[in-house]
C-alpha cells in the first residue's frame, strides 16, 4: 500500500504526517463520540407509536407527534420570512450595490454583527416585538418570526456567497448579449447558484431546528398539537431540554426526541439537496431542446 | 484639448480605409465606427487617454500594444459593458455611421443587440447547446418557432459547428471542447445578427488548430461584419486584420500611437515604439 507515511524519508515530515492523521481521527471522533451515544441510548425509544402518538406524563410516555409538527412549523415559518428577505439582501450585494460602496460595506457590516448576536438576545427581542407589541403571545408564529431574524444574516451570507461564485463572467457575457440583468439574474445566475444556495438553506434549516434558547421565549412550551401559527408549539429542542432537566424519568424519551432530532435534520439534508438537484437540472435545460 | 496635443508623438494614420474597403460589400446595415476622443477612467486612474480611431466598414481593425495599455476598456466603450464596472468613467463619443445614435446612448440593451461580443475565454451559459442560442433570441423577443429554429441552424452554421453537434444539441455546452465552446459563443452573438463583433483576445485560451478555425471564421465574417479585435499576437493581427491600431501606455496612460494598414505597419512602421514593439515579436 502507498501511504503517504511510507514516502516520507525525514523524522520532521513523518511527525508533521501523524501530527495529521491524529487530528483528523480525533475530529471524527468528536463528531461521532455524540452520534453513537444518542444512537445507542435513543434507538430503545423509537416505535412507530412515538412518532403518531401524543406525550403523556409529562413526556415520560406517548410519542412526540405534536412536537414534530409544531417543530416543522416553526422552521417553516421561519424559513419562509427569512428566505426571500436573505435573497434580496444577496441581490442587492451581489447585483445592484457598489462592492466597495457605503451601503455594500453597511449591509455586510450589519450582517456581521447580527450574525454574533447571541440567540438569548434574540429571544428576548422576539418576546418583546412579536409576542407582546405586535400581540402574537407566545406562538409558533412568533417563535418563527424570531428565528428567522436569528438565521437572517448566515442565510444572507450564504446565499451572496453563492452568488458571487456564480460568477461574474456570466453576468458580463449576458449583458454583452444585450440581456435585461433580472433575465440574466432568473436564468444563468441562479440556476448556477442553486448548490450554493442550497447549502445555505440546509445551514440555516438546521440551525433553525436545533435553536432551543429563541424559542423558549417565544413559542412556548405547550406540547398539544397546534392548530394554527398562532397557537402555541413546543419545538423538539425545547422538549429535549424539558425532558432532560425538569422531568425526573424523561432521559429515555429525550435520548428518543434527539434520535428522532437527528433524523429529521438527515431526512430535511437529503430531501433540499435532491430537490436542488432536479430544479439545477430543470433550469439549466441540459436535457431540453 | 485635442487628440494630437496630448499625445507625446502624434498618432500616424496612414490610410485607414485603404485595405478594409477592398473587401467591404455593400451591406446597408453596417458602416463605420468613429472613436471621438475617447477618455476611459477607473476612479482617479485613467487608463485610456484622447483616442480618435475610425474603424472602417466591413473589415477586422486589430487593437495590439502591451497589456494595460487600455485595449479592452476601448472594446468596452463601443458597447458600453463600461457602464458595468462601478467607478468607471468615460469621456468623448463612440458613433456608429448607420445607426441612430441618439438612441444608442439611450438604450443600451439595443445597442448591444447590434454590438456582439467575444471574449478571452469561452463562456456558455450552463445550458443545452441549444438552449444557449435559444435563450438570447427569446429574451430579445424571437419567440416564433421556425424563426427561432432557422436563426440557431444557420449560426451554428455560419460558424461551422452544425455538423459537429447537430446530432446532440440537447447536450450540455460544457461538453464541447474549448475550441467549440468558443465557437458555440460566436454563433450565440450572430444569431442577434450584429454589424459589429467585438473580440477581445478570443484566441488566447485555445489550442493552435481551434485558433486556425476562428481565424478562418473572422476572416470570413468580416465581408459582412465590423470587426474590433483585440489581440496580443502579432501574427494573428498580420493575418486577420486590414487596419491596425498600436496603443502604448504613454505617461502612466493608454494612448493610441500609430494607426494603419496591416501592411503599412508591420512593413514600415513609423513610431520608434512600435518598431520596437514589433522588433520584439
Amino acid at each position: 500500500m502507498n501511504t503517504l507515511g511510507s514516502s516520507l524519508p525525514y523524522p520532521r515530515d513523518r511527525l508533521w504526517n501523524g501530527f495529521l492523521w491524529v487530528g483528523s481521527l480525533l475530529v471524527v471522533a468528536v463528531l461521532l463520540w455524540p452520534l453513537l451515544i444518542v444512537v445507542l441510548e435513543g434507538s430503545h425509544a423509537l416505535s412507530l407509536e412515538f412518532f403518531t402518538q401524543s406525550p403523556s406524563d409529562a413526556g415520560r410516555s406517548g410519542g412526540i407527534l405534536p412536537i414534530l409538527v409544531s417543530t416543522l412549523a416553526i422552521v417553516s415559518v421561519s424559513l419562509a420570512a427569512a428566505l426571500p428577505l436573505a435573497f434580496a439582501i444577496a441581490v442587492m450585494l451581489t447585483e445592484v450595490c457598489r462592492p466597495d460602496g457605503w451601503i455594500a460595506t453597511s449591509m455586510r457590516c450589519s450582517l456581521d454583527v447580527l450574525a454574533g448576536v447571541p440567540s438569548v438576545v434574540f429571544g428576548l427581542f422576539g418576546l418583546s416585538l412579536f409576542c407582546r407589541q405586535l400581540g402574537m403571545g407566545y406562538s409558533i408564529a412568533a417563535g418563527g418570526l424570531t428565528l428567522a431574524c436569528m438565521i437572517l444574516p448566515t442565510l444572507a451570507r450564504a446565499l451572496t456567497t453563492a452568488l458571487e461564485a456564480a460568477g461574474e463572467q456570466h453576468r458580463v457575457s449576458g449583458a454583452a448579449l444585450g440581456l435585461s440583468q433580472p433575465a440574466v439574474l432568473w436564468s444563468v445566475t441562479v440556476p448556477v447558484a442553486l448548490p450554493g444556495i442550497c447549502a445555505g438553506l440546509i445551514l440555516a434549516m438546521t440551525r433553525a431546528l436545533a435553536e432551543t434558547a429563541v424559542l423558549l421565549f417565544t413559542s412556548g412550551y405547550s406540547d398539544r398539537m397546534p392548530e394554527s401559527i398562532m397557537d402555541s408549539g413546543r419545538s423538539i429542542s425545547i422538549h429535549i431540554y424539558d425532558l432532560s432537566t425538569n422531568v425526573p424519568g424523561g432521559m429515555q424519551n429525550a435520548y428518543g426526541s434527539a434520535l428522532a432530532l437527528l433524523l429529521m435534520l438527515t431526512v430535511l439534508s437529503v430531501s433540499v439537496h435532491w430537490a436542488t438537484r432536479w430544479m439545477h437540472k430543470h433550469m439549466t435545460g441540459a436535457s431540453q431542446r | 484639448m485635442t487628440h494630437s496635443t496630448l499625445l507625446a508623438t502624434p498618432p500616424l494614420v496612414a490610410r485607414p480605409y485603404a485595405a478594409a474597403q477592398s473587401i467591404a460589400d455593400s451591406r446597408p446595415s453596417s458602416g463605420h465606427i468613429e472613436f471621438d476622443d475617447i477618455s476611459v477612467r477607473y476612479g482617479n486612474n485613467k487608463v485610456v487617454e484622447s483616442v480618435c480611431l475610425k474603424v472602417p466598414r466591413n473589415s477586422v481593425t486589430a487593437m495590439i500594444g502591451p497589456s494595460g495599455c487600455g485595449k479592452s476598456s476601448m472594446l468596452y466603450t463601443v458597447n458600453r459593458l463600461c457602464d458595468l464596472i462601478p467607478g468607471c468613467c468615460v469621456t468623448g463619443s463612440v458613433e456608429f455611421s448607420w445607426l441612430d445614435n441618439e438612441q444608442m446612448r439611450k438604450d443600451a440593451i439595443l445597442l448591444r443587440r447590434q454590438v456582439g461580443m467575444l471574449f478571452q475565454r469561452p463562456n456558455p451559459f450552463p445550458f443545452s447547446i441549444w438552449k444557449n442560442l435559444e435563450f438570447a433570441l427569446k429574451q430579445h423577443g424571437i419567440r416564433a418557432k421556425a424563426d427561432v429554429n432557422e436563426r440557431i441552424e444557420s449560426a451554428l452554421q455560419e460558424v461551422g459547428l452544425w455538423d459537429e453537434v447537430k446530432d446532440r444539441l440537447s447536450a450540455s455546452a460544457f461538453s464541447l471542447s474549448g475550441g467549440q465552446q468558443q465557437r458555440l459563443c460566436l454563433a450565440r452573438a450572430l444569431v442577434l445578427q450584429p454589424a459589429v463583433l467585438l473580440m477581445d483576445e478570443p484566441c488566447s485560451a485555445l489550442d493552435p488548430i481551434s485558433t486556425q478555425k476562428i481565424e478562418d471564421l473572422i476572416l470570413r465574417l468580416s465581408r459582412t461584419r465590423t470587426i474590433l479585435l483585440v489581440t496580443h499576437s502579432l501574427g494573428q493581427a498580420r493575418r486577420v486584420a486590414s487596419q491596425v491600431a498600436m496603443f502604448w501606455k504613454l505617461d502612466g496612460v493608454g494612448r493610441l500611437i500609430e494607426c494603419g494598414s496591416a501592411l503599412d505597419l508591420f512593413d514600415q512602421p513609423r513610431h520608434d515604439l512600435t518598431k520596437s514593439y514589433l522588433a520584439y515579436a
